[in-house]
């Protein structure tokens, strides 16, 4: 770091002499990119020393036996094919992940509908009452829904009941906890979705909505054919990452229902913190985790892509 | 559902003129009407945290009438946890891992977005576009391998790992962030800097960071809520109570066997979320403008 800095201010002298020839103009570009390099290098080094290496030591590690003393290739993987708990995790991530991001994505469009509508101080208040659940800690807020579905104090019960229905075991049924888990997800994400649509809503120019008017488009002809087009590559980034970060969701199953009831909603990285943590099955449990990678992989090459196209565009 | 459709309905003007402004006031009460209902169930959860927090236990398992509504408020579990040894120690290693990791993170960051956004060199435009892709992939990948890494350099069990990897969660996004900012800024203010003389330090100091103040405060933020919230890292590798964090020490240490102290650990988290929502109370917009300002313009 303190290379870096003097490396800068060792460039220094070599500007302030108006360069004339060529020679020490490409001197000077070298010299400014090493100083360039210099500055990076605390970023490189913390990407390659705890991003991908351990990406490539976990494939290292998923090919040990327990003891991770032997070698045995790709029997992790097989073995956990095989198994019936891993095949709920496969599904109750995907269902995790897909239910509660469109959940997630469709409140969000309706919020930042809603509070667009509403201009000036008063959406500012609005905004932040509704972005509240965003910004507690998921752990803590997490917690306090657990008690909420408690099995004998539950808030939720006691509300049902005085209302004349039957108490609800939000937690205690593979489909209640199912529903309980992308319902909390949802309500953690959703203030996000909101923030950023209702960014995309106030970059789509006034004139269009007015020009449609004056045609006679409708309303709902206006969200199909302004809105939407208009808002395509927010919806599409926002939503390929919020697929990324909700499959690899890990609190929320965690805290609520630690994979139970019968390890029905156990997600990839709930399973993998119980094998390779809990039960101390290292190499399996860096399995486990590594199936994600091929799903991860593939939705972030389509928001790089698309991230990419933006820039170009806005350069452009 | 409805409600929206109603009020995206309810803005279409009509041809009649004088019914415009009618228009405009009933879709206006009717997003009203339907945020509130949104608020409501967006802050119960909130709302019963803080109302538990007030209860004593005996009033939690009397179990009589409106859970909802505290019926004798006491301040009893925040003076307990207050005065308690280790919640103080839970909210010190937090204050501190925050603290730490905010100014790596931040330093880290701004340096080489600097770099990326305006000095540039061979392969930069590899390094920002893997510094993205680092931004997506989660800690839940690499708990593991990260595990037998942080075992072989003696930290596991040491507050001090979170400050080696929390900077993990928060660089690349701050990274980026601020790239967005430096190159926002005109590169005829730096030029001309050059030219009078200007060092590349005196330009960030004296220019960029000045300027991109804004884009600075958003990722600071964003910085202190990873660190202040993270959950995996701290669960996965401190196993004892006096090396633990605020969200690892409320979830592990206070759910003891089945005798549940609700108010006490509902009283934890308000506590614990306390510095979150206030640094967000008053700078919310920052935040919201730098987190939008990268996808929506490019």
């Amino acid at each position: 770091m303190a290379d870096g800095s003097t490396m800068v201010a060792g460039a220094q002298p070599s500007i302030s002499p108006a360069p004339r020839n060529t020679g020490s103009l490409k001197m000077l570009a070298r010299r400014r990119s090493t100083a360039a390099l210099m500055l990076c290098l605390p970023l490189i080094a913390l990407i390659i020393c705890l991003k991908i290496y351990p990406t490539l030591y976990a494939v290292y590690l998923s090919m040990l036996d327990r003891k991770m003393n032997n070698f045995v290739g790709l029997n992790n993987f097989i073995f956990l094919l095989g198994q019936q708990s891993f095949h709920l995790v496969v599904f109750q991530s995907c269902l995790f992940a897909i239910t509660a991001v469109i959940a997630k994505a469709t409140l969000g469009f309706i919020l930042a509908h809603l509070m667009h509508n509403i201009r000036g101080k008063n959406q500012r208040i609005w905004r932040g009452l509704l972005l509240v659940p965003w910004v507690i800690p998921l752990s803590l807020s997490t917690l306090t829904w657990w008690w909420l579905f408690d099995p004998s104090y539950s808030a939720f019960n006691w509300t049902l009941e005085w209302m004349g229905f039957d108490p609800i075991p939000f937690l205690g049924t593979t489909w209640n906890a199912r529903l309980s888990v992308i319902a909390v997800n949802t309500w953690f994400g959703a203030p996000f979705f909101m923030i950023m649509y209702l960014a995309a809503l106030k970059s789509v120019p006034e004139q269009l909505y007015e020009a449609a008017a004056i045609d006679g488009a409708g309303a709902w002809q206006r969200l199909i054919f302004i809105t939407l087009p208009m808002m395509r590559n927010i919806i599409l980034i926002t939503v390929l990452y919020s697929l990324i970060v909700t499959f690899a969701d890990f609190d929320i199953v965690r805290i609520l229902t630690n994979g139970g009831p019968q390890d029905s909603t156990h997600l990839f990285a709930t399973y993998a913190f119980t094998v390779g943590i809990q039960s101390g099955n290292i190499p399996r449990g860096a399995a486990v985790s590594l199936f994600m990678f091929p799903v991860l992989a593939t939705l972030a090459f389509f928001v790089l892509r698309d991230v990419l196209k933006r820039n170009k565009e806005v350069a452009a | 559902m409805s409600s929206s459709t109603a009020t995206i309905g309810a803005s279409s003007p009509k041809p009649k003129i004088g019914s415009l402004a009618n228009q405009h006031r009933w879709s206006m009460r009717a997003s009203y009407s339907a945020l509130s209902v949104f608020v409501v169930i967006f802050l119960t959860p909130p709302f019963y945290m803080i109302m538990t927090s007030l209860k004593s236990s005996a009033e939690i398992s009397a179990q009589q009438g409106n859970p909802w509504i505290v019926k004798n408020p006491t301040m009893e579990n925040f003076i307990t946890l207050a005065t308690n040894e280790q919640f103080q120690r839970y909210f010190w290693n937090s204050i501190w891992v925050t603290a730490l990791v905010v100014l790596i993170s931040m330093f880290i960051s701004i340096l080489a977005a600097f770099s990326l956004s305006r000095m540039g060199f061979k392969g930069s435009n590899v390094i920002s576009t893997g510094v993205f892709l680092t931004y997506l992939v989660p800690p839940s990948l690499l708990f593991i391998p990260l595990f037998q890494i942080v075992g072989s350099l003696g930290l596991i069990n040491n507050t001090w790992v979170l400050v080696l990897l929390f900077p993990t969660l928060a660089v690349p996004f701050c990274t980026w962030i601020m790239i967005g900012y430096f190159s926002s800024i005109p590169r005829e203010l730096d030029e001309a800097a050059l030219i009078d003389g200007a060092s590349y330090p005196q330009i960030l100091i004296l220019i960029f960071i000045p300027v991109a103040l804004p884009g600075i405060i958003a990722a600071t933020i964003f910085a202190f809520t990873v660190a202040w919230g993270a959950f995996l890292y701290p669960l996965a590798y401190l196993y004892s109570a006096d090396q633990a964090t605020l969200t690892v020490g409320i979830v592990r240490e206070l759910i003891r066997g089945d005798v549940f102290a609700w108010g006490m650990i509902m009283a934890a988290c308000v506590m614990a979320a306390a510095p979150p929502i206030i640094i967000y109370t008053f700078l919310m917009d920052y935040y919201v403008a730098g987190l939008t300002a990268g996808s929506t313009k490019g």
